[in-house]
């Protein structure tokens, strides 16, 4: 082992300032972004966003068939709404993001590691908003490939029509849409599967019954659907999915209503993963 | 002007339950700086006391301030303080020169400056040859080692080490002690846990001695030996007229106990009061031409403070 043998009289990174914030949040998030993509974990991450890709990849060969003429695009369209909905929205999104952010932080105590970011000088707060962003990349781009990919192999098997109609068409506003639903899926279910992982010892069983609750949103009360993140993504959707005869009818909410109200939720859910990590406390041992 | 507590790390009164266990219960304490040893068998609360020190976990009563800074405002807090904890876990995936490098830019440091800190932490403790290399493959002394580095990188004036000497070979334990050694010279403060009682006597200026979650004694070793009345210090004197010698100890009361070596070289005395001995002693040479060898304190280390005070029956660790 050596001794010193030049001094490194660097200056410490001025604190409280937001640049410094900044550059922590830019650290963090190539660390985590790293652990996402490349951890053994990411390994379900990408088998989840590929099913649908795949599924659809199956299909489109027998879709194509069965509604390969241009005046099918609309039947096209409303299988999507169904299958983006009921498959990638509800199911692949959901468990994709609760399975990257529930490790965020959950992961780390699993395999001890959590404390080196404890003991640097770096505010909990930043560490929650750095973690937080790097799940958001990587559910980000992993589910937007799942749904571009989704949509792309749908609308090749209705040929040159569907790709026209995906490229220069409505089709293409629509395909923006849903990525646009995607992006505030991950924003939103990000957020409380992010607390999720901070407040239980098992996260798994709350994410079900999360699941659930959203799940069961069409059997709710009106007052009651507002407090979840699907209400607010099934009011974005550019073709309408019917509920089936048991929904309770709620007036679809606004899109200038719906997206801040899921952006004020997602900043009020991460508060409270802020408040939740400034108390707590590394004893691997009793996990 | 510097207040002392700016210099101190500072226990006020803290107790820690997990539940219904304890984990330390009632320690003050003020630790200047220098090297701190923490003393004691499993379970006597050394690792929790390091936890509490860099606010790992909060105590449930009472408070604690290192350099008067608190763990809660960790941005203060963790420039002054490094702490190499027992946990052999890495994120996975990083090679031991990426682990250093990606946590000193969460502080804040530039690339170049987290580069440079991180080479200088490699070449402290001669890791510099596997930096490149998975700390996944690491050998556990390798691992032991790139902790510590983790946690000298930044240049804390406080270090706490949770058993850093574990996992390592003897030449790299004797590398290790005079690191800290030039360290604690430097003006740091350095808090270590270890089991290994001679080199912690070695190494420390002072010990911290734990039982059951208590503080049972602390000080220089040879203060609190001193302060141990119930039981008589130990002294095996080698000289040519044991005999003689025996005769003149009883002259003393604090002498209880005198025993001639079987080799008939030797004389074994258990006294209170060793400064009274000592120019006894200097009397017997003076006015019998004495012929001594050598005084050797026989009970005046941490490890026989260690069994006097928490007793064989608790493995030190």
């Amino acid at each position: 082992m050596s001794t010193p043998t030049e001094a490194l009289n660097f200056e410490a990174p001025q604190m409280g300032s937001r640049a410094l914030w900044l550059r922590q949040v830019g650290a963090i998030l190539r660390l985590e972004v790293r652990k996402n993509f490349m951890g053994k974990r990411a390994i379900l991450l990408y088998l989840i966003a590929a099913f649908p890709v795949l599924l659809m990849a199956a299909l489109s060969v027998e879709l194509g068939s069965r509604v390969g003429s241009p005046g099918n695009i609309g039947e096209a369209n409303i299988i999507f709404a169904n299958l983006y909905e009921g498959l990638i929205l509800r199911t692949i999104v959901f468990f994709g993001c609760a399975w990257t952010f529930m490790n965020l932080f959950r992961g780390e105590v699993v395999d001890r590691s959590l404390h080196y970011y404890f003991l640097a000088p770096v505010r909990r707060e930043v560490l929650v908003f750095g973690k937080y962003f790097s799940g958001i990349v990587a559910t980000m781009i992993l589910f937007t490939i799942t749904t571009a990919g989704s949509l792309m192999f749908l609308y090749i098997g209705l040929g040159s029509s569907g790709m026209g109609y995906l490229g220069n068409g409505p089709g293409k506003g629509q395909a923006l849409a849903y990525l646009g639903i995607t992006w505030l899926a991950c924003v939103g279910y990000g957020a409380v599967f992010l607390v999720i992982g901070l407040f239980f010892r098992n996260p798994m069983i709350p994410a079900l019954l999360a699941y659930g609750w959203e799940f069961i949103n069409f059997l709710l009360p009106p007052v009651l659907k507002k407090i979840s993140v699907i209400h607010y993504l099934h009011s974005l959707a550019p073709v309408p999915v019917p509920e089936g005869p048991f929904a309770m009818v709620a007036e679809p909410t606004p899109a200038y209503l719906s997206i801040p109200g899921l952006l004020i939720f997602t900043a009020v859910v991460l508060a409270l993963a802020s408040y939740r990590i400034r108390r707590m406390q590394i004893t691997y041992g009793g996990e | 002007m510097d207040k002392l507590s700016d210099h101190l790390i500072v226990f006020e009164d803290v107790s820690k339950f997990y539940g219904e266990i304890l984990g330390v219960n009632r320690v003050t304490l003020s630790i200047e700086p220098g090297i701190t040893s923490l003393v004691g068998p499993n379970g006597s609360g050394k690792t929790t006391l390091m936890n509490l020190m860099t606010g790992l976990i909060q105590p449930t009563r009472g408070r604690v301030t290192v350099l008067d800074y608190r763990a809660d405002h960790p941005e203060l807090f963790f420039r002054k303080v490094g702490y190499c904890s027992q946990f052999d876990s890495f994120p996975a995936g990083l090679t031991g020169f990426e682990f250093i490098r990606s946590y000193l830019l969460v502080h804040g440091y530039t690339k170049q400056q987290a580069q440079d800190l991180a080479w200088r932490a490699l070449h402290r403790v001669d890791l510099i040859e596997a930096a490149h290399r998975k700390v996944a493959a690491y050998s556990k002394g390798m691992r032991q080692r790139i902790r510590l580095a983790q946690a000298i990188a930044h240049g804390p004036s406080v270090m706490i080490l949770d058993e850093p000497l574990n996992g390592l070979d003897p030449m790299a334990r004797s590398e290790t002690i005079r690191l800290f050694r030039q360290l604690a010279a430097e003006g740091l403060h350095l808090i270590i846990s270890s089991h290994i009682l001679h080199e912690v006597d070695m190494m420390s200026d002072r010990v911290i001695l734990l039982n059951n979650g208590y503080v049972v004694a602390e000080g220089d070793i040879r203060g609190v030996r001193d302060e141990m009345e119930e039981h008589p210090m130990q002294i095996l004197i080698r000289c040519d007229r044991p005999g003689v010698l025996a005769a003149r100890v009883f002259e003393q009361d604090s002498v209880v106990e005198a025993r001639i070596h079987k080799d008939r070289h030797g004389l074994f005395i258990k006294t209170r009061d060793a400064d009274a001995f000592y120019l006894l002693l200097n009397r017997v040479v003076l006015d019998d031409g004495l012929n001594v060898e050598s005084v050797s304190p026989v009970d005046d280390n941490l490890d026989a403070v260690y069994q006097y005070l928490i007793g064989s029956s608790g493995e030190a660790a």
